[in-house]
């Protein structure tokens, strides 16, 4: 048997409170695309830092070629041919491609040749990719290119890939499978982290699945149902929430003709978007990061005003009130940030609760606040959603992300309201946790709130919504019924594959 | 009044020394401000440069150990804001704050024995021919070495910034310190050696006040020029040449004043006085709509998590 | 190796006890200071601690503790406010000058008619200097994005310029034999910021401080813009989310600083000061910033942080008196005191643990 490139034995890393990693054990061979599935909070981000010397193992050794390997730092893991690309980017926005691709490699030769052949390496693997523009102004696929190409120009022996498709449209995934592969042809190894299970029968020659910080099994995907991967991922048979057929009502939002700069430098500007949503419907909106989420749902909740007919509820104009007024008509919204934009991390889930339900809830007079009310209200939210949480005296960041999301969503489910914008709901939120989010979500719709869910989980999205469109450069597509789209129609509506046409200068 | 007594040539010269200050004082907290960290402490910093400096001086008699010393001093208070916004996470506006507050008690303290000494002076550089063209001469070269230092200071840090990879690092580290992490750069470290620069500088420009342009010393002598050295910063939008642009705008203002001042002009003298701080403000108002080009880690604290 | 590891929540206990290991250990190194300047540590912080309290005369000491904590809780109040919500309005030095002149020009405007209404009317013109020098900042962030701390500071600079100018022009005290500095208030009885009982130091600003205490108790505590406050400060974009418009924020916690700071400057210059003179003020608006953060911005907590701050200050004068201390070092003393307790802040938020080496 040949020696694996990297083999993985007992790795064990424990924070106060959680064990991340008990005693993994894997190999990933020479020339292999290997998955490394799991859910969230499974484990798979301590695995790969530890490969990645940003994380120190409390016990545990691994071998790489056969030779003890302990990087004390992602600088001696690079050196030993370890390349990472980010889920979240480790990019610097104000800086160009070339300065991005510098500050990650050793010994960088001089700006001029470094251009130069990132241009080459980009042309090779079809990643097109200008040098000298600004990181801030690219695509989020834009930006994985970068990463990836900073990898590429090191010759990396092993690859680590973060849930890399979570940002790219389904065209630019067969694009980036393209590359991936033409690098195994090379006989580069590359691990792969995903929850995503047809992607991983499609691309990966072995995988091995963590739960819970644990090795629960390993396959080869072409080999296994993606229901069975999904068991032993989840370690239950998960159950998909129902939805009855229903009828829709009279049009509640309606947003016709919506063009608003970003308020943010590096943010996108939404152009011409119109959409209706009906009572009972639940719109769902792709489409990639970056491409207008945050701002639509900031002109949806309040934060960013607009003219007044731009935004409409019930045929009322709204688009010139500020959140309050619109909670008070039933305008709510649940924002993709937890920490810091939906909830304040270091305030309890009581003064959380307050912070949006105040108004419909009636929890202050004359300004004044009704502290007992606002504390059996925490504890409705904590009691109907199942919030683990010892009480809701306990800070907001005390909560697993999980938890949080149940919070922050049933604190706007439980308010009735008319018209209801969520973000991502269920990002980075376990199995369990995003099934009863989902649910909620519909149960809501089936009593006749128009639901907004703008969403990058296309899975999620083909679930729960009953018309679909896609955000892209701040346009929004026209919306269509669920029913009957396929992948390819739903990936042209986000954009296809984007920036490519640079290749063919 | 008699505007006839302000001599141009003279007004140009004196500008470059009453800039000079400013100038050290800016181009280190530029550096500080680009590795993303916000201190506030520059007042304090060149108030204690000045009394080390002044101290050292009269005390050894070379105004060039002075220097030294005053650069150490800034550089050593500033390790107290390090303490504090790096190891202890601390908000950096209080810590800033707290430096100011600590370092003009400490150089009171420090300078009860040297008020009313004058210290001894560094002279002029004098290249001949050069320093005796007229006008220019007078000018562009009959200043002191530190002067000089100023301004090449401010060309090294604009290279260093522009061309070389520990700017480019500093800058990362400034731009996106959880990035700069990931990629494993010591992040902790690079900002201390900035903010220790910026503390340096301060010092540097403190020891000025009090060994050239004055020469002597008094407390609270900086009289807000550290304040106004950070709204310099912000004025060059993070441009070393602009900082420099800046400092000689500013220069130009507090000698003009002076000179009215003495020329006896119908303004009242508080007016006059006051009017370096106002311009700032004005300044500061046109400036502030541009506030693209500022580090984007600014004044945030980094802590290391898993 | 010491790792630094986040409490999933901050604790209580050391939030109640961070600024008492400050004070201690700023007694320790202030200790440490004097023994270094040549005085004997132990009796050098006996004087200043116990002296002005239980000494032989502190008949006299104690109300002076009203006196000078009075104008330093009021500001601190105010600034508070700011420091919670993010807004760092450092230059209440100015705005207290500013209420000082104001509330004194409004008093010797009516000099020498005598009046119940001259007093009240130099309170609402005291505050009032104070808001509007406190606006500037305000309006040009407001309007601008101008940075409120540069601004707020250079007007301090700006303020007591005027303070010069108007001690040796406009107020001058016309009788005064071409000294600078206005007729003495406590004189002109109208306008007499008066103890209120004889001998106990309690005058209005006194009054006015206690009352700013329960104010900022009930604001922050049990109404919805004192929750907006808090909320603000610990996440601006929660706090937009949840509908809080951070002009108006800006403009009250602003405003109302310099409200009090421009009380604080009326009531001292009626009062204790006596008269607009060009050393009028004694930087009660920087020292403030230091008892905002003793007291953990916490109204109950500054009123404490106030009257210890004062404390210091009698204390050091006594020292300065019986010792030979010099005033400088009650000044660096103070500092330290800001010093230690930003540092100590850290063990609310984070547990300091032991560790293996793991790469930082």
């Amino acid at each position: 048997m040949t020696t694996p490139l990297l083999s993985l034995q007992g790795l064990t890393k424990a924070y106060p409170g959680v064990v991340a990693n008990d005693q993994v054990s894997f190999d990933i061979g020479e020339g292999e695309v290997h998955a490394l599935l799991g859910e969230n909070g499974a484990g798979k981000s301590t695995l790969v830092k530890m490969i990645y010397g940003l994380v120190k193992p409390d016990s545990g050794t691994m071998l790489l070629r056969g030779q003890p390997f302990a990087p004390p730092e992602p600088r001696a893991a690079r050196g030993d041919g370890i390349a990472m690309v980010f889920q979240h980017f480790s990019l610097f926005d104000a800086l160009n491609v070339a300065e991005n691709i510098a500050l990650g490699m050793e010994n960088p030769p001089p700006m001029g040749d470094l251009a130069s052949r990132i241009r080459e390496v980009s042309e090779t693997y079809g990643l097109p990719l200008d040098p000298y523009r600004t990181v801030g102004d690219l695509s989020a696929g834009e930006r994985q290119r970068v990463e990836i190409i900073r990898c590429l120009l090191q010759d990396p022996k092993l690859l680590i890939m973060d849930e890399p498709t979570s940002v790219l449209t389904p065209q630019e995934v067969e694009i980036l499978f393209e590359t991936l592969n033409k690098l195994r042809s090379e006989g580069t190894s590359i691990l792969y982290i995903s929850h995503k299970l047809e992607e991983i029968r499609t691309l990966c020659d072995h995988a091995t699945i963590l739960r819970l910080g644990k090795n629960v099994g390993e396959c080869v995907p072409s080999e296994t149902s993606a229901r069975d991967m999904a068991e032993m991922m989840v370690g239950s048979t998960l159950q998909t929430p129902e939805r009855s057929g229903r009828e829709f009502g009279k049009v509640a939002l309606d947003v016709s003709g919506l063009s608003v700069p970003s308020p943010s430098e590096f943010g996108t500007a939404l152009r011409n978007v119109h959409l209706t949503v009906r009572e009972g419907e639940v719109l769902g909106i792709g489409g990639v990061a970056g491409n207008g989420q945050d701002e639509l749902l900031g002109i949806l909740s309040g934060e960013i005003l607009t003219t007044a007919d731009a935004v409409k509820f019930n045929g009322q104009a709204i688009g010139n009130l500020g959140p309050t007024p619109r909670r008070k008509l039933g305008v709510l919204t649940a924002p993709e940030e937890r920490l810091g934009h939906a909830a304040a991390p270091n305030m309890s889930l009581t003064e959380n609760a307050l912070l949006t339900g105040s108004v419909r809830e009636g929890l202050e007079s004359n300004g004044f606040l009704k502290w007992a009310e606002t504390k059996s209200f925490a504890e409705k939210i904590i009691e109907i959603f199942d919030v683990r949480t010892p009480g809701p005296e306990n800070a907001a960041r005390s909560l697993s992300g999980g938890n949080l999301q149940k919070f922050v969503i049933g604190r706007e489910v439980l308010q009735n309201p008319a018209v209801l914008v969520v973000n991502q709901p269920t990002w980075g939120v376990d199995a369990a946790a995003a099934a009863a989010i989902r649910q909620a979500i519909l149960d809501l719709a089936a009593k006749g709130t128009a639901v907004v869910c703008i969403s990058q989980d296309l899975d999620e999205l083909m679930e729960i919504s009953d018309s679909f469109a896609a955000l892209n450069e701040g346009r929004l597509s026209a919306p269509r019924p669920t029913t009957g789209l396929t992948v390819d129609e739903i990936g042209l509506m986000m954009g296809g594959a984007h920036g490519m046409e640079v290749a063919h200068v | 009044m008699d505007l006839g007594e302000i001599n141009p040539v003279l007004l140009v010269a004196s500008l470059m020394v009453a800039a000079t200050p400013l100038l050290l004082a800016a181009i280190g907290e530029l550096v500080v401000e680009k590795a993303g960290v916000l201190n506030l402490g520059v007042e304090g910093m060149m108030i204690v440069g000045a009394i080390s400096g002044f101290a050292i001086s009269v005390e050894t008699g070379s105004p060039w150990l002075g220097f030294i010393a005053a650069a150490i001093g800034g550089a050593v208070l500033s390790l107290l804001f390090v303490l504090l916004t790096q190891f202890a996470l601390a908000n950096q506006v209080a810590s800033g704050l707290a430096l100011t507050l600590f370092g003009l008690g400490f150089s009171a303290l420090m300078g009860q024995g040297y008020v009313g000494i004058k210290p001894p002076s560094m002279g002029d550089i004098h290249i001949p021919v050069i320093s005796d063209i007229p006008v220019i001469g007078p000018i562009l070269f009959q200043h002191d070495p530190i002067l000089y230092l100023g301004i090449a200071l401010t060309a090294l840090v604009w290279a260093v910034l522009k061309y070389t990879r520990v700017g480019l690092i500093l800058r990362a580290v400034g731009e996106n310190h959880d990035a700069a992490h990931a990629l494993g750069y010591k992040v902790i470290k690079i900002r201390i050696l900035a903010i220790m620069f910026g503390g340096a500088c301060a010092g540097l420009g403190g020891a000025y006040i009090s060994l050239i342009r004055v020469p002597q010393w008094t407390e609270g002598m900086t009289a807000g020029v550290g304040w106004i050295a950070l709204a310099l910063v912000v004025f060059a939008s993070w441009k070393p040449w602009r900082v420099l642009l800046g400092a000689y705008l500013f220069g130009g203002i507090t000698v003009l004043q002076l000179n009215l001042q003495a020329a006896g002009v119908a303004i009242p003298v508080e007016y006059l006085a006051m009017s370096p701080y106002i311009i700032t403000i004005l300044v500061l108002v046109i400036l502030s709509a541009d506030k693209s080009s500022a580090p984007a880690s600014l004044g945030r604290t980094f802590h290391a998590s898993h | 190796m010491i790792v630094l590891e986040k409490r999933p929540q901050p604790s209580k206990v050391w939030s109640y006890a961070t600024p008492l290991v400050a004070v201690l250990a700023t007694m320790f190194f202030g200790g440490v200071l004097f023994a270094i300047l040549g005085k004997n540590p132990v009796e050098a912080i006996g004087t200043i601690f116990w002296e002005p309290l239980f000494g032989e005369f502190s008949f006299y000491y104690r109300p002076q503790l009203l006196v000078k904590g009075a104008p330093l809780v009021l500001i601190a109040i105010g600034l508070s406010l700011g420091f919670r919500a993010g807004i760092w309005n450092i230059g209440a030095e100015g705005q207290y000058i500013m209420g000082a002149i104001f509330g004194a020009g409004a008093g010797l405007a009516f000099y020498p008619l005598e009046g119940w209404y001259i007093f009240p009317i130099m309170v609402l013109a005291g505050a009032f200097g104070g808001w509007l020098w406190a606006m500037i900042p305000a309006f040009l962030k407001v309007r601008f994005g101008t940075n409120e701390i540069l601004v707020s500071l250079m007007l301090v600079y700006v303020a007591e310029q005027m303070l010069a100018s108007v001690s040796l022009g406009l107020l001058k005290n016309p009788e005064g034999f071409g000294f600078p500095g206005s007729r003495n208030l406590q004189s002109y009885e109208s306008a007499h910021n008066a103890e209120l009982i004889a001998g106990s130091g309690m005058h209005w600003g006194v009054v006015a401080a206690f009352i700013a205490v329960i104010f900022a108790y009930v604001l922050l505590n049990r109404h919805m813009l004192g929750f907006h406050i808090r909320l603000t400060g610990e996440a601006p974009r929660a706090a937009k989310f949840a509908g809080v418009n951070p002009a108006r924020l800006i403009l009250f916690c602003l405003g109302l600083a310099g409200a009090l700071a421009g009380l604080a400057g009326m009531f001292e210059v009626s009062g204790p000061a006596g008269v607009v003179s060009i050393d009028f003020n004694v930087g009660y608006g920087f020292t403030a910033i230091i008892v905002a953060f003793l007291g953990r911005l916490h109204p109950v907590g500054i009123l404490l942080a106030g009257f210890l701050m004062a404390l210091t200050y009698i204390g050091g004068e006594i020292a300065q008196s019986q010792l030979g201390l010099p005033a400088a070092a009650i000044q660096v003393f103070q500092g330290m005191l800001l010093f230690f307790l930003l540092a100590f802040d850290l063990l609310t938020n984070f547990r300091i643990r032991a560790a293996r080496n793991e790469v930082a």
